[in-house]
């Protein structure tokens, strides 16, 4: 197996100790709920837009550290994006972790991810992976407009 | 208790000889050997249950209640053997008291649905407790859903005690002219979260006084302690092959059979019938009333080893063993500052819940597993519990008869080795 240093790295520790934008935003355009309930990791993302612009990104819940620093990592990381610039942040983060890159597979673009990168050492732990997904599929929803609870178990 | 008692008898109990006997111990997990702490989830099997299910297979293979040939025969030998082998081992009068399900969760579901649904009224209750597994309420909240009753949850204490004098209250409250709105007791006889070993004969007696009768969901007893339910005086048990050392997708439901008699169906197909033709069709008489279809043969092999295993073992010196386990890993758990113990009911089997200051129990449970050491973490299919004691899940170590003094230094020293992850 991978090191657990790989998973647990320095960064996601801090942002799990100390999460970023973990309030909720009155007056919020966006919010979506979203939980895993085969572990009980729960979420609730709020956005504030002006126009097309993700203007601020905050978010409550509870759960492990993966899902904890993804949530807190995210809210910085789509901060001043557009919906659509978010979006498909949010479809590389879920390829990068996802996908087998096989034979012929196109290679997802780590680089593209900048610090969230940290997060690749979860797709050695199968088990892990919703956990560091819950938050950006919670954002997606929010992003669409979707009333029901978002649930890694559809 | 003094710690130096259970550990002397501990020396005595041979659990290197037991460990023999389980092939799933001996391997390596991450470079480390495999400390299995998981048990309340399932259990490690013996080589008499591999070896029992393998001889079906290579011999046996049949399907039963039908067929004169050979293999047929000893099929079906083999299937309501088993269900004497139940019989015996849980104190039953009879074997065909003894139904066959999938599981505890299926046992449960036959008797929300064909005991207590065509009792229930607009206003009726049943009674359960706030430390059932979701096994043990969601039937209940379908059944009563449908026909205008209420699942009612008796509390416990900061302990995970169960509060009898709410039973009380709680059976004297439902009390009718024509009998009692409370139409069944549904309890667990060891909390899967807690460990909390529940009272189940003084349940039973409070219960039957107003003349209430009582489930007991013994999935989580049956591998710790003996069970008697003729010594309990309940009217339904129910437990899984696969928490005992047997073979999943197989368990029981042990019923009085004037209960047993009484209850329609709930699934029909062949071999639940007498006869059918198109005019109506009669079922035949219980246990097989309830397992219409081709049952789980082979499961039933192995879970007859397994409980001839276990009976072949001293239960005594197997409750030591476990209790020595306990109380070492309470002292050793206690010992880890940042530590809190869930669950700790003065009576307990060995399951220790906790939680780790500063660091979620699933990340507990992934740095456990880089060091071999295998526990469970999450809600336990218990919510409520979760709930009661406000966390939003714990880590769970469920020791079994195979487990040993050195495995629980080797939890012991993987916690002390997450907090060094986590910096905490």
């Amino acid at each position: 197996m991978s090191d657990l240093r790989e998973l647990y790295q320095e960064v996601i520790l801090d942002h799990n100790k100390s999460p970023r934008n973990f309030r909720e935003l009155p007056g919020a355009d966006r919010h979506a709920h979203g939980d895993n309930p085969l572990c009980g990791d729960v979420v609730t993302v709020y956005v504030g837009l002006d126009d097309e612009t993700l203007r601020e990104v905050t978010f409550q819940g509870s759960g492990c550290a993966i899902s904890q620093a993804s949530a807190s990592m995210m809210t910085d990381a789509v901060r001043g994006k557009s919906v659509g610039e978010a979006r498909e942040l949010a479809e590389t983060f879920r390829s990068l972790l996802t996908e087998d890159g096989g034979p012929g597979a196109e290679a997802p673009d780590a680089a593209a991810l900048g610090k969230l990168a940290v997060f690749t050492g979860v797709k050695e732990y199968p088990m892990r992976v919703k956990c560091a997904t819950l938050p950006w599929h919670t954002l997606a929803a929010a992003l669409e407009h979707k009333q029901e609870i978002v649930s890694t178990e559809a | 208790m003094s710690l130096a008692t259970p550990k002397a008898v501990a020396h005595a109990y041979d659990v290197e000889r037991i460990r023999g006997e389980f092939p799933g111990l001996h391997q390596e997990v991450h470079g480390h050997p495999l400390v299995y702490l998981d048990n309340a989830a399932t259990t490690q099997k013996p080589r008499a249950v591999i070896d029992a299910v393998e001889r079906f297979y290579l011999r046996d293979t049949s399907n039963i209640h039908r067929g004169v040939h050979t293999l047929a025969e000893r099929a079906t030998a083999t299937y309501e053997g088993a269900r004497r082998t139940v019989a015996r081992f849980v104190g039953a009068p009879a074997a065909e008291e003894v139904v066959f399900t999938r599981g505890t969760t299926e046992a449960i579901n036959l008797v929300a649905r064909s005991f207590a649904r065509p009792r229930l009224a607009p206003g009726d209750e049943v009674l359960v407790t706030w430390m059932e597994h979701h096994a043990n309420i969601v039937p209940w909240q379908i059944v009563c859903g449908e026909a205008g009753a209420a699942v009612r949850a008796l509390p416990i204490d900061e302990r995970g005690v169960l509060d009898l004098a709410a039973l009380d209250e709680a059976l004297d409250r439902g009390r009718a002219r024509d009998g009692n709105r409370i139409k069944i007791v549904a309890v667990g006889h060891v909390s899967n979260a807690l460990g909390t070993v529940n009272p189940v004969r003084e349940i039973v007696e409070r219960a039957h006084a107003r003349g209430v009768p009582v489930l007991v969901d013994g999935a989580q007893a049956v591998p710790h302690m003996p069970v008697d339910v003729a010594a309990l005086g309940c009217d339904f048990y129910a437990f899984s092959s696969h928490k005992v050392f047997g073979p999943s997708g197989i368990g029981v439901l042990w019923g009085r059979s004037e209960h047993l008699a009484g209850m329609p169906p709930m699934l029909g197909g062949g071999d639940m019938i007498r006869s059918v033709s198109f005019e109506g069709t009669t079922y035949a008489d219980p246990p097989k009333r309830f397992e219409a279809g081709t049952p789980n043969i082979e499961g039933a092999a192995g879970f007859a080893a397994a409980l001839d295993f276990l009976s072949g073992l001293d239960r005594e010196s197997v409750l030591r063993h476990e209790e020595a386990l306990l109380a070492h890993a309470d002292e050793e758990l206690a010992k880890i500052p940042g530590v809190t113990r869930i669950g700790t009911a003065p009576d307990r089997a060995a399951i220790v819940s906790f939680s780790v200051e500063g660091i979620h129990p699933h990340d507990v449970g992934t740095i456990l597993d880089g060091r071999g050491v295998a526990i469970r973490a999450g809600h336990h299919c218990a919510q409520p519990v979760m709930r009661r004691f406000g966390v939003p899940a714990t880590a769970r170590a469920s020791f079994a008869l195979y487990n040993t003094h050195g495995e629980v230094e080797a939890l012991a020293a993987a916690v002390r080795g997450a907090q060094k992850v986590f910096g905490v």
